[in-house]
């Protein structure tokens, strides 16, 4: 018979440590945003603060027992509160993330990768593009550009949805369209009777969109598809490679390059990303099966 | 401040941009002022495409009447923006709604005129048909991308 575990061996079950490890956060706030998307605001479960973060930069989220998903952080990098995750619910995964109610737990692993270079942007005009679920990454870089907008010669917020009823942050974009600080363009793929916005997809904002193609940054988020037609379209427009970033999240698995699951060529999204330039990730990000 | 004249007018559409002032002429001998107001059409489904638009000012949506579900609008279109191409091609005739989201200040363009011009001037007509094609291009593509649906339903994680 096997000799008993020596008695402080499983008296105590010491936390797991490590990078792989996830922390405990509590979810302190739990806000619809769209029929399949939410906005969970997280604490450290042991009261301690919520570490920072920078604009662009992800978590690993673990429901526990289901599974961990990479997942931007859409709150405000000024905020200092809980850190804030808008998810859609698109598997069992992010499903379980969305069904989490305010006093539940869920493992958090990061901040991880690069951040939206907003200093880069300093007396020059931000084109944020955004479509669908993409304006969550967008936000906290937008929520920074406002909070120093006298730093920058313009700030635009493209946004492109399938309908009026699927764009993210409604309450928000209302004040942001009233806004003198920001130029606000949305657009959706259809609308019923009654919207007053565009109807159309949102690279047919950007011809209208006031920029100076030589002196401006443009950041996007969207899926991969939007994303390309953005580009040439900036593209078009005027703007170099090295001014337009876009973020790559896609088939990240450990956040710290161990797995190699999100590499591109060179680069690791987790680590070099999930915030990229076109002039690095260009060659790479219309690869197939890559 | 000085009224522009219609030939004024035409050459600063972006439709015509870098034409010379011969095809001008011609383009803008068809061509007046119109203003809509909010709600009115400037195009109604299935009636004869004798004018398009070029817009000078406002917003228009592209619409279509279904059955029980109203007007679903297809697409907006502003400053710059050509509306109507059925003009060009028989049996003349307007495919979808046209209406004014505001007051809204066109280019209107007689179709029949434009296309007799073009008939007797071929490298005319090869210029406005290039420039129609590349329309037609740019919403084709957007087209495509509304219905590719890249806001559906992304892969389950």
């Amino acid at each position: 018979m096997a000799s008993p575990l020596p008695a402080e061996a499983g008296s105590k079950a010491r936390p797991a440590s490590g990078p792989m490890a996830p922390r405990p956060f509590t979810v302190v706030e739990r806000r619809r945003e769209t029929d399949d998307t939410w906005t969970l605001a997280l604490e450290p479960a042991d009261g301690s603060a919520a570490p920072g973060f920078s604009p662009g930069q992800f978590n690993m989220l673990y429901a526990f027992g289901v599974g961990e998903v990479p997942i931007s952080i859409s709150g405000d990098p000024a905020g200092g509160g809980p850190l804030e995750h808008t998810v859609r619910a698109v598997g069992p995964v992010s499903a379980a993330i969305c069904r989490a109610e305010p006093g539940q737990q869920l493992g958090v692993r990061g901040p991880f990768g690069s951040s939206w270079p907003i200093d880069a942007a300093a007396g020059r005009h931000l084109v944020i593009v955004a479509g669908g679920i993409g304006l969550a990454p967008l936000r906290p870089a937008l929520l920074a550009a406002l909070a120093r907008r006298e730093d920058l010669a313009g700030l635009v917020l493209l946004g492109g949805g399938r309908a009026p009823e699927q764009l993210l942050f409604r309450a928000e974009l209302d004040a942001w369209r009233d806004d003198p600080r920001l130029d606000l363009g949305l657009t959706v793929d259809s609308a019923a009777p009654g919207w007053a916005g565009h109807v159309g997809v949102v690279t047919t904002l950007i011809d209208d969109a006031v920029l100076d193609p030589a002196n401006a940054v443009a950041l996007i988020v969207g899926p991969e598809v939007m994303m390309r037609f953005t580009i040439e379209a900036l593209r078009a427009r005027g703007l170099s490679a090295a001014d337009i970033h876009i973020s790559v999240e896609r088939n990240m698995k450990c956040a710290i390059t161990h797995c190699g699951r999100c590499q591109l060529g060179p680069t690791f999204a987790c680590r070099e990303g999930p915030v990229l330039s076109l002039a690095t990730i260009g060659r790479f990000f219309g690869v197939r099966e890559l | 401040m000085a009224m522009r004249t219609i030939d004024q007018l035409v050459a600063e559409l972006p439709a015509f941009a870098g034409l010379g002032p011969a095809q001008l002429d011609l383009i803008a001998g068809c061509g007046g002022n119109r203003v809509f107001a909010a709600g009115e059409y400037l195009a109604r489904e299935g009636d004869p495409a004798d004018t398009f638009f070029v817009l000078r000012a406002g917003r228009v949506a592209l619409e279509i009447d279904a059955p029980g579900r109203g007007a679903l609008m297809i697409a907006t279109l502003g400053e710059g923006a050509v509306v109507g191409w059925s003009w060009l091609f028989p049996p003349y005739r307007w495919s979808f709604d046209a209406r004014a989201l505001e007051q809204t200040r066109v280019v209107a363009f007689d179709g029949a005129c434009l296309r007799g011009k073009c008939e007797d001037d071929k490298a005319l007509g090869y210029t406005l048909m290039q420039r129609f094609a590349a329309v037609m291009l740019e919403r084709l593509q957007a087209t495509r991308l509304q219905l590719l649906d890249v806001y559906g339903e992304p892969a389950a994680r």
